[in-house]
Parts: structure tokens; sequence; C-alpha cells
């Protein structure tokens, strides 16, 4: 059969197209998977304005009282006083100015909302993931807890603390809403880390011998990551509401101190003659819980494609 | 499913002890107790002589369990310290009623409003409908219950006088502390609903529904609410409890004769009968609601078994 017999070699073949090396060789740049997040929220304009947004109320309870000038706490004459080029929000009933006690109220109710909101999710992550990871009889008794935790009225929670405590401050109301705050978190990352101890790769991983450790690192904690921080965003403006409600009651923040609750509480009573006194900081809280809202949307479409709707 | 009803009722029960005995304690070692202040001025023998009365004398376990004897025995939830003659039960069994009308009514409102509007926002997706009630929801959770309320009540009865400003008694008085309260539910569960319901319209199940000439309406009913109402339903045990606890900005701000002014003057008073009493129909109210939403689960959805079920 040696008809065909051409006498091809070797070297009359060149490799078009991809060449051995060249398989391998990267054409994109790499992205991680905070690039690739970022990416896709960049994207999405509502909650990139809602971001900027929240920087600017950042900024604005941070810096406020430096931009007009005004001691938030110093009395004056001029009482009760509307909007103005001279008090941009008005004065209160004081004479203080309100643009300046907005901003001072902002820096608590912030810290109440982001305090509050890392250490609960802190907390019940680990609660939640240890409680489904170990499984069985513990997982039953610990969930059990969140249960009947979860059903005390947080409120009679928040007032014995802050009398127990004796002052009705920043740190009694964060206590408070945290020790009824976690359950919810815990129950989230528990039903997400029992469905990754549950899932075919981790199974695998499993299989080929990766130790305990190892499928916590590089498994659960990423996968959980993002269901764990868009939590975080929606906490926060849930922590802020709850902190106004409680000072609009009369329980939260007292005088000196302030906060937007307790604003928003003092502008009630003047509201048929000095409407503005309740509608600035109505508004500020409003924003900011929008802008959290929105953002932490933006946030999960970003942070988890398989959710986006 | 009767069996697990019975267990569930006992499990309540189990809870609402747990509660009460935290509670309890809890309040029993904040500083201070009911009879401080009443008794400031009194000489000696007659301070010694009340504390005798109520059993404050006594060691709080032993307290505690003339507490629970009480409850067992008589079924009664002992008097106001602060209010002789106040029996802790008729109070309860006086205002809470108030307070369950707007609550639970509010929370009714809302979950068959939110559901419809979200089921209507999914199906006109990024359309015009889908835009606005989006605004809605995104309003409804944004602005406090207590600023709506106070809004609310500027706008209705001082700039235009529709509904009367405060009080209580007839059907009109109802519709601005449940228009309020019935608000933050609603855009809730507008979200809810529009993102489940955007799920399931994907399904192929969906497609086969249509495939078979289903009509439109009947799709809608019988395979989308169904199959994508379970998220809200998850939410409405909590929902409740929270409704709950925002009755009571609105009960003060329209002057509602609900148990919330009871509570908190209780709670400030230290008057401890009281503060338990309130706080065991709170914790009732939210343990019975959700029980009630494991009881729906079933009823909607057959796929969802219930535990012991068996």
């Amino acid at each position: 059969m040696n008809t065909f017999d051409l006498n091809l070699s070797d070297d009359l073949f060149t490799i078009e197209g991809c060449n051995a090396d060249e398989g391998e060789k990267l054409l994109r740049p790499h992205t991680t998977f905070l690039k690739d997040a970022w990416r896709r929220l960049r994207n999405n304009k509502i909650a990139i304005a809602a971001m900027c947004l929240l920087i600017l109320i950042a900024l604005y309870t941070l810096f406020g009282t430096m931009i007009c000038g005004y001691d938030p706490t110093k009395m004056s004459k001029e009482m009760n006083q509307a909007p103005s080029l001279k008090h941009w929000f008005g004065t209160d009933k004081l004479g203080r100015d309100l643009f300046a006690r907005v901003s001072i109220g902002g820096r608590v109710s912030m810290l109440i909302g982001v305090v509050g909101a890392l250490i609960t999710t802190l907390f019940g992550s680990i609660y939640g993931s240890v409680s489904a990871f170990i499984g069985g009889k513990v997982d039953a008794i610990m969930m059990r807890f969140v249960e009947i935790i979860s059903s005390i009225p947080y409120l009679i929670v928040v007032i014995m603390l802050s009398l127990m405590m004796n002052d009705s401050g920043v740190k009694s109301i964060l206590l408070a809403l945290c020790i009824v705050g976690w359950c919810q978190t815990a129950r989230l990352v528990r039903g997400q880390v029992l469905q990754l101890v549950n899932s075919d790769y981790v199974t695998a991983a499993r299989t080929l011998g990766v130790s305990n450790w190892k499928i916590i690192l590089r498994h659960m904690i990423p996968n959980t990551m993002s269901v764990i921080i868009v939590n975080l965003t929606f906490r926060i403006p849930n922590y802020i509401f709850s902190e106004a409600f409680l000072s609009y009651v009369g329980l939260g923040i007292s005088s000196p101190d302030t906060s937007w609750g307790s604003l928003a509480s003092a502008g009630k009573e003047n509201m048929f003659f000095h409407p503005y006194q309740l509608f600035f900081p109505a508004l500020m809280i409003a924003l900011t819980m929008l802008s959290f809202t929105l953002f932490g949307d933006g946030l999960r479409d970003a942070l988890d494609p398989k959710l986006r709707r | 499913m009767l069996k697990y009803i019975l267990k569930r009722i006992l499990y309540m029960f189990f809870v609402l002890l747990i509660v009460t005995t935290i509670t309890f304690f809890l309040m029993h070692f904040i500083p201070g107790d009911p009879l401080t202040a009443m008794v400031q001025k009194l000489p000696e023998q007659t301070k010694i002589n009340y504390y005798a009365k109520y059993g404050l004398d006594k060691p709080v376990y032993i307290q505690y369990l003339v507490f629970l004897k009480g409850i067992f025995t008589q079924g009664t939830l002992g008097e106001s310290i602060r209010f002789p003659g106040r029996n802790v039960m008729d109070v309860l069994q006086k205002y809470s009623g108030f307070s369950s009308e707007i609550g639970l009514v509010a929370v009714a409102i809302g979950f068959v409003i939110g559901v419809i509007l979200g089921t209507l926002a999914a199906l006109k997706q990024n359309k015009l409908p889908d835009r606005v009630l989006g605004v809605i929801a995104i309003l409804g959770i944004s602005v406090p219950v207590y600023i709506l309320g106070t809004v609310f009540q500027y706008l209705f009865t001082v700039k235009w006088p529709l509904f009367p400003t405060l009080g209580w008694g007839t059907p009109a008085h109802k519709v601005l502390p449940i228009l309020c309260m019935s608000f933050a539910p609603l855009a809730t569960y507008t979200r809810y609903m529009r993102s489940s319901v955007l799920d399931v319209i994907n399904q192929d199940y969906i497609t086969m529904a249509e495939a078979k000439g289903l009509s439109f309406s009947q799709v809608v009913r019988h395979h989308v609410l169904r199959n994508s109402i379970l998220p809200s339903l998850t939410i409405l045990g909590p929902n409740v409890a929270d409704v709950f606890t925002g009755s009571f900005v609105i009960e003060s701000i329209f002057s509602i004769p609900g148990l919330g002014s009871y509570y908190i003057t209780a709670v400030n008073d230290r008057d401890f009968p009281m503060i338990i009493g309130c706080a065991m129909f709170y914790t009732a109210i939210y343990v019975l609601s959700l029980l009630v939403v494991d009881i729906l689960y079933v009823i909607i959805d057959p796929r969802i078994r219930l535990a012991q079920d068996k």
C-alpha cells in the first residue's frame, strides 16, 4: 500500500491558530469575584445613585456642623424659625440650629445602625453556621433557643436593659437591639449553610479527602459571604428604624444627646405650627432607609447573580 | 394533621411559659420596684406592710412560684400594683381587643393588597404599573409608621377633614390607623410577591399550563399565585409581631384605647403584674400567628408535609 507515499515529513506542517503554548495564555485580564461583582454593580444605575446618596448622608452626618458653622447644642433667641439662608433647616424651640442638630443626630442613628448590624450579623452568622454544621440534636436545640428568644417582645428587653444600665443612651439601645436582633441572621445563615453542606460540590470535596477546615475556608465562607453582606445592608436601616421608633416613643436617646428619632419626636409636638421640625429628621430617616434598601437590592443582584430577578 | 396542631399548641404554651419566666426574672433584676415611688414618704412599718401585701418582701423564686400558682389554680395574672383594683386579666380582655382589631385588620389588608399588587407588578414587569408600584413599595418600607401616622393625621383631619382626628368608636375612627399600619406590610408583600412571581412565571409548568390552553386568569390563579405566595407567607408571622409593636405609636397618635399605652406606662411604673400580662399577650399573638402560618403552608402547598405528620 505504498501508492500514496507522498513523503510527508513533520516540518511541512505548521500549526495555525492556537498552539500548545498559547492554549494556556490568558487573553483577558483575570477577574476576581469582587471585580466581577463591582462590574455588575456599576451597571446598576439605581444602586450607584443610592450609594452616592449614602456617601453624601455619611459626609453630612460627619461634617454637617462644620459646614453650617453652628453649635448643635447652643441655644439662641431665634426660636422656631422657618428654614432660611441663615438657618438652612430652621431652628427648634430652644433656638438651636436644626441643620447642625440633624447632622449630630444622624451620627447616633448611623452608629447604632452600622454597629448594631455588624455585631448581630457577626454573631448570628457564627451561631447559624455552627448550628447547621454540627446538625442533629445540637442543631434542633440551638434553633429552638432562637425561636424562644425571638418571641420575646423586644421592647421589653430594651426598656429593661436601659433601666438596668442606668442610662438610656446609645449603649443600652445597642445592647438591647443586638440581644434580640441576631436571631434572624442566624436562621438565614443556617439555611444557607445547610444547603451548602448537602450540595454536590461539597460532597465531592469531602470524597476527595479535603479537610473540614479547607471546606469551610474554600466553600462555606465564600458562598455564604454574599448572603451575609446583603443581609447586613438590609439590617442597617432596620436598626436605624428601631432606634428611631424607640426614641420616638420616648424610650430611646434622651436629651442632651439626640438622634433622628428623638428629633422627629420633638418635631411632632410642634408639627401643626412648624412642620419643618418634623420634616427634616423624617426626611433623613426616609432617605437613609431608601438608599440602604436600594443599594442592598443592587448589591444582592451583583453578588449573587442567581438571585437576580 | 390534628396531632401536629395539638403538638404545636402544647409547644406554644411551653414557649409562653419560658418567655414569661425570662420576663419575670429580668423584671425583678431591675433596680427599683413598683412600690419605691409610692412608699417613699410613708413610715417604716407601713412600708413593710405594703411590701408584705404584694409579696415583694419574699425572695424572687418564691414570688415566681406564687405567680405560677395564681395562673394555674385560679387563672389570674394578679392585680395591678400601681392601680389597686385593676385586674390584669380584665385590662387585657378589655383593651387587647382594640389593639388586635386594628393590628390584624391592617396586616390582613396589607397582605391581600400586597399580594395582588406584587403579582400585578411582576406580570407587567418593567412597564408603567411595575415602575409605579415599585416606587410605592420603596416608599412604604422607607417611611416609618409614626411619621406616616402624623402626616396622615394632618392631611386627612386638618387639611381635608374627612375623618375624625382622634378617638375610637365609629368605623370612621378606624380608617386612618388601619391605613397607616397596613402601609408597611403592603409594601413588603408587594416586593416579596413581585420577585417570587417573576421566579415562578419562568418555570416549565407555567408554559405547560399555557400550552394546555388554560386561560390567563386560570394560570395566574391556580398556578402562579399558589406557587409564589410561600415566601410572603413565611414573613407573615414576624410581620404580625412588627405591626403590633408599631401599634404603640399609632395608638398614641390617634388616641386609641389599646393595650400599647398600658404596656408603656406599666414598664415605666415597674408595675410587675401588668408588664407580665402584656408581655404574655404579645408573645401569644406572635406564637399563634406562627402556628397559623404553618397550617396555611400545608393548605396552600401540598408538597410541604408537616414534619411530624407521617
